[in-house]
């Protein structure tokens, strides 16, 4: 069954492009991610599927339900986790809790417990007084509390400490074992390749590669790190040249015996060739034809 | 219930400030009514006296050297101008809020329509102002005891209860603009509340423009009418009643459609 999906989903702001025709599936139980930069589209989607700005046009089902009609249905089965967080101010960690869970009707207070103890958060705490990452962990638990069917997070990680990133991503990934969805909105490349099993690229509002993380992976460029002499002129294809003074490293995307060819006639000390990683296949998505990184 | 609840305690200060402030200009007003009495002899030809300055304040109609004529201009003063402020500053901000302060993410990404959340602001906007009211009533009509004059009650009673509609109404226009504003509605508020209370200074003193007064909801608040007539103008307050619908109905209309960026 499919969680997410959206068909032709667009959305303006006045002239302003948000996203076009976005066309997204994503089935139960997938960790899913959502990759791009800043201003291509990714929050416009979450809110539009969160029901916070309207679509322009086109449509979209979350848990079969339409996202306009049936919103407080959706919501009641979704959690969130936004990027920025921001609380009433005054109000103590536990409150901010207890109001997130009365909104739900529901009692949360094993699972806040549990998982405030797993992410070291005092929840005696004033809001005013928690830093960014804090803030971030109170977020974590109201997204959490009440055991949603599906998360949705926008850049989760941002704010938190590696050890608090490890422990987050294990909480996501007990629930992902206990049969929730994750819909994982980032632009940190390492932890979609890390965490996810299917990914989508989005750019300037539209869809540009959807598929799994492994064959989204297996792209014809490849990574070259040299070291000595190479005439690049004589090589097409290459992207995100990066040279010092004997060795360079690029991604290469032309005809391999070319480049196998023109490396024989160059004078090389040593040769590394490496499928690229994750932020390099970002790039290689990105990168207009003939645009170099 | 819930926002209701959380509503009241995020505004619990404001609003005892308010209230303590409110109450205790009102009590300073009747604790020195004694001591003005006794001097109002002489003063109560000059303030009636004084053109267009007497009738913009009613005090060309009313007698100041009586408790009910005194208090009523007092009263205009402090709870009507006092209390528009409150009224208008919360109504301006409990919608905008959410979005200047960044909080309208939270609130509106938990199974909670849109409808239900202006609808539970709009109860504790009510409770709010009702809680204010009757305390600075209740504290007013004690204090008058204490100073051991006769309690116009009638009419004591006529005047809080139309400064308690005209702070409702004010409150809903006031509800109603702020789906507009992303960025708070502070100033929008006290303009319109300083608006509406000039625009009834303006009708008493000329002829001409006595029409704004339909238009204010200082117009049924007008303390000589009120005293002189024993009632609240009808008509006026029927226009401010039709007002403070139509800028709910506009809330809930704009609201429920509205972007949050």
């Amino acid at each position: 069954m499919q969680i997410i999906k959206t068909e032709k989903l667009t959305k303006y702001y006045g002239k302003a492009r948000g996203i076009v025709d976005l066309d997204l599936e994503i089935n139960r139980g997938e960790f899913f991610g959502f990759i791009g930069p800043n201003g291509a589209g990714k929050s416009t989607t979450i809110r539009t599927l969160l029901g916070l700005i309207s679509p322009t046009s086109g449509s979209a089902q979350i848990l079969g339900m339409d996202i306009i009609k049936d919103k407080i249905s959706i919501l009641e089965r979704v959690g969130y986790l936004p990027s920025e967080t921001t609380f009433y101010s005054g109000m103590k960690v536990k409150d901010v809790l207890k109001l997130s869970a009365d909104m739900r009707k529901q009692d949360c207070s094993e699972q806040a417990d549990l998982l405030c103890k797993r992410l070291q958060l005092d929840v005696n705490k004033k809001v005013d007084e928690l830093s960014f990452g804090n803030k971030k962990k109170v977020a974590i638990v109201c997204a959490l509390q009440h055991k949603p069917e599906l998360l949705i997070l926008d850049e989760p990680t941002s704010g938190l400490d590696p050890l608090m990133q490890k422990e987050f991503f294990d909480i996501l990934h007990e629930h992902n074992k206990q049969g929730a969805t994750i819909f994982l909105s980032s632009h940190v490349l390492s932890e979609v390749q890390r965490n996810c099993t299917r990914a989508t690229i989005i750019r300037e509002g539209k869809i540009i590669a959807c598929d799994s993380v492994e064959n989204l992976s297996k792209t014809n460029a490849k990574r070259v790190s040299i070291n000595g002499n190479v005439n690049f002129n004589l090589l097409d294809g290459i992207r995100d040249k990066k040279i010092s003074s004997n060795s360079a490293s690029f991604l290469y995307s032309g005809d391999i015996n070319h480049l196998v060819k023109t490396l024989a006639d160059s004078h090389i000390t040593d040769l590394t060739i490496t499928d690229p990683d994750m932020d390099e296949i970002f790039l290689h998505y990105y990168q207009k034809e003939g645009d170099e990184a | 219930m819930t926002i209701i609840k959380h509503e009241l305690n995020q505004r619990k200060i404001p609003l005892i400030i308010w209230t303590v402030a409110l109450s205790f200009f009102l009590m300073v007003c009747i604790f020195i009514f004694p001591e003005m009495k006794s001097q109002m002899g002489d003063l109560n030809d000059m303030f009636a006296s004084m053109g267009s300055f007497s009738s913009a304040f009613g005090m060309d109609q009313l007698n100041f050297g009586t408790l009910v004529g005194y208090y009523a201009i007092e009263c205009g003063n402090v709870l009507g101008l006092g209390g528009a402020f409150f009224a208008a500053l919360y109504g301006a901000s409990a919608l905008s809020k959410e979005e200047k302060e960044k909080t309208a993410e939270f609130l509106l990404t938990h199974p909670v329509s849109r409808k239900r959340i202006i609808t539970e602001k709009l109860m504790a906007l009510l409770m709010q102002i009702t809680v204010m009211n009757v305390i600075v009533y209740a504290l007013s009509i004690c204090s008058m005891a204490v100073i051991g004059e006769e309690i116009p009650f009638k009419e004591v009673t006529l005047l809080h209860l139309s400064y308690y509609i005209l702070q409702l109404e004010l409150a809903a226009i006031c509800f109603g603009i702020s789906v507009f504003s992303k960025k708070g509605s502070a100033g929008t508020g006290i303009g319109i509340a300083v608006i509406a209370y000039f625009l009834n200074i303006i009708a008493n003193i000329a002829e001409v423009v006595e029409f704004l007064k339909y238009i204010t909801p200082f117009g049924y608040c007008d303390g000589a009418n009120i005293v002189n007539n024993g009632c609240i103008d009808g008509v006026i307050l029927a226009i401010g009643i039709a007002m403070s619908i139509c800028g709910i109905i506009f809330a809930y209309l704009k609201y429920t459609k509205k972007d949050i960026s």
